[in-house]
């Protein structure tokens, strides 16, 4: 089975009170995610990205359609423990998500939960600060830690768990620039271990370095191909609210002027390349 | 001069196991009417050094004077300094709280004892300050509204106490590129309107570059740097070496000449440098025909 997440016309519906009609936030949406790829999902507020997002790991069922996460399908309440094991989610605001007074308990409290024994937990815990590069932070409190390094930690909380995917909610938005690096490192690196990600995000720029870009729209996918394909629509994508990546707007602007760029350029260190290689 | 800032020290948790300097010997001058960018990487004491602005935070020592009062002597009411200098905390939206959004707006004009008639003016003018329309908004709850609209109506709280001084604490931060450019027009507008002396923190360099006229640099609770855009960002490789960014067009430019490209050092925004790399390949271009 490749598709580790599939979501078929799905909608889903916010009830509001009585008198009001329900808010759609999702409108037949159909989507496949291949196992071990890396998503990047962008659009503006209210797009409906977030809901999409619940949606995955059972925080939210459909109003009408199914979502299967490896095949169980989310509104199966006894394979729910299944479904958020398969599928780890880590949000926007870092002081959110810690729940305890030390940096390792806090990695420990997602395993602790699966019922897992003490010593894998032991082994878990160590293996997943490692990756995020906060071993030796362990026995910190996580209130002394930095944005990028609390939610370095939220994501090792995740990892212990030994996901198959990992959906982050605008981990990044909370972050100064350091931070955001830090973390899309570790995003990366999650990736090329074989990780799945799914990446919700208001930079464009941490979306082009995904393998796929789904551009959302009131409900809707509005866009959905590699960065190249979709940010090629640069025009189209600002009318939705959204920008495109500085270097493709660029290239675009040099484009125009009649100088030969290649489509295929995106992100910053690519154009760095193209231009240098050429003035050599 | 409108705030004097001089030889400032802040110390967190004096005395304690954690404690640390977290301003130390800072000093610059802010004239009426400019637009000020404060930038730093986490921890270097921007929110330290704004909340002494409007004297949330009392310095260890030093002198924070405002049109030449020291607001730190401890005379002045400071009732009086948060009315003249109004603070935009980050996520400002979060401090919503009333029923309407007209009564959210009217709680900072409320309490500085206006009259029912003055406050209802104000609550108006300042809605429509920031972009909305207080007739179809004014009597709906803020809870009901987007996330970029509930944000301008926490800075048209603010914006209702009629500050000569607005600072701006990561207006824009969490959101989406359409908002983003919204809440930056506002701010321009309320800059240009009443003369409103402007100081934003924020970890968006291209914002920075493009609305200020003068960056104040911090780096471990030191001010290491203060200049116009140009002059902060010609020093490519030192913003960086603080753990900061750079302007996405200087970062290009400071990229390629790190790669032996022969660009400009004065590049801030996408116009100079659409315009840079299209004289450099049309010159390769040339080069390659000949």
């Amino acid at each position: 089975m490749n598709h580790i997440i599939s979501i078929e016309d799905l909608v889903f519906e916010y009830e509001r009170e009585e008198k009001l009609e329900p808010i759609k936030a999702l409108d037949h949406v159909s989507i496949k995610i291949d196992k071990g790829s890396f998503t990047a999902i962008i659009g503006s507020n209210g797009s409906g990205k977030s809901t999409l997002a619940k949606n995955i790991n059972a925080l939210l069922l459909p109003s009408s359609g199914v979502v299967y996460v490896k095949g169980f399908d989310t509104k199966d309440e006894t394979k729910l423990w299944e479904i958020r094991q398969t599928a780890g989610m880590v949000f926007q605001n870092p002081d959110n998500q810690l729940v305890s007074s030390i940096v390792e308990d806090d990695v420990a409290f997602g395993p602790e939960n699966l019922g897992i024994e003490p010593t894998e937990i032991r082994r878990r815990v160590d293996a997943s600060l490692y990756a995020v590069n906060m071993y030796e932070e362990r026995r910190k409190a996580p209130h002394l830690l930095s944005g990028g390094q609390k939610q370095r930690i939220a994501i090792a909380g995740v990892i212990a768990m030994k996901p198959e995917c990992i959906i982050l909610d605008e981990p990044t938005a909370m972050l100064d620039p350091q931070g955001r690096q830090e973390v899309m490192e570790i995003i990366e690196k999650l990736h090329n271990e074989g990780i799945t990600v799914l990446l919700i995000t208001h930079f464009m720029e941490e979306a082009a370095r995904a393998e796929r870009v789904i551009i959302m729209d009131e409900g809707h996918v509005a866009f959905d191909g590699t960065p190249a394909e979709v940010f090629a629509n640069a025009k189209k994508i600002k009318a939705l609210g959204l920008d495109v990546p500085f270097t493709v707007e660029i290239a675009d602007r040099l484009r125009s002027r009649g100088i030969d760029i290649p489509k295929d350029i995106i992100s910053m260190e690519e154009m760095v390349d193209y231009i240098a290689c050429r003035f050599k | 001069m409108q705030i004097q800032v001089k030889n400032l020290y802040h110390i967190y948790s004096e005395g304690m196991p954690y404690e640390s300097v977290s301003l130390e010997d800072v000093s610059f001058e802010i004239e009426k009417g400019e637009f000020v960018g404060v930038i730093g990487h986490t921890g270097s004491g921007k929110s330290t050094l704004i909340q002494h602005l409007n004297g949330l935070l009392k310095p260890k020592s030093g002198q924070i004077l405002i049109d030449g009062i020291d607001i730190t002597s401890g005379e002045v009411k400071m009732s009086d300094i948060r009315r003249r200098i109004g603070l935009v905390f980050q996520y400002p939206e979060y401090q919503l709280f009333e029923e309407t959004v007209h009564k959210d707006v009217a709680f900072g004009p409320m309490n500085l004892g206006l009259s029912q008639e003055e406050i209802d003016i104000r609550v108006k003018k300042a809605i429509e300050l920031v972009g909305l329309n207080y007739d179809e908004i004014g009597q709906r709850s803020p809870f009901e509204l987007s996330g970029g609209q509930k944000r301008r109506i926490a800075i048209a709280g603010v914006i209702a106490m009629e500050p000569e001084i607005l600072i701006l604490d990561e207006p824009i931060a969490g959101l989406d590129p359409k908002s983003h450019a919204d809440i930056l027009e506002m701010i321009k507008v309320i800059h240009s309107v009443n003369n409103t002396t402007i100081i934003i923190v924020s970890h968006n360099m291209g914002d920075i570059a493009r609305l200020t006229n003068k960056i104040l640099v911090l780096d471990s609770g030191k001010l290491v740097m203060v200049g116009t855009p140009a002059e902060v960002f010609s020093q490519a490789d030192y913003i960086e070496s603080l753990g900061l960014g750079l302007p996405p067009s200087a970062h290009l430019m400071n990229e390629l000449r790190k790669r032996g490209v022969p660009v400009s050092r004065d590049i801030l925004n996408i116009d100079e440098a659409e315009e840079e790399l299209y004289r450099l390949l049309k010159q390769i271009e040339g080069k390659i025909d000949a």
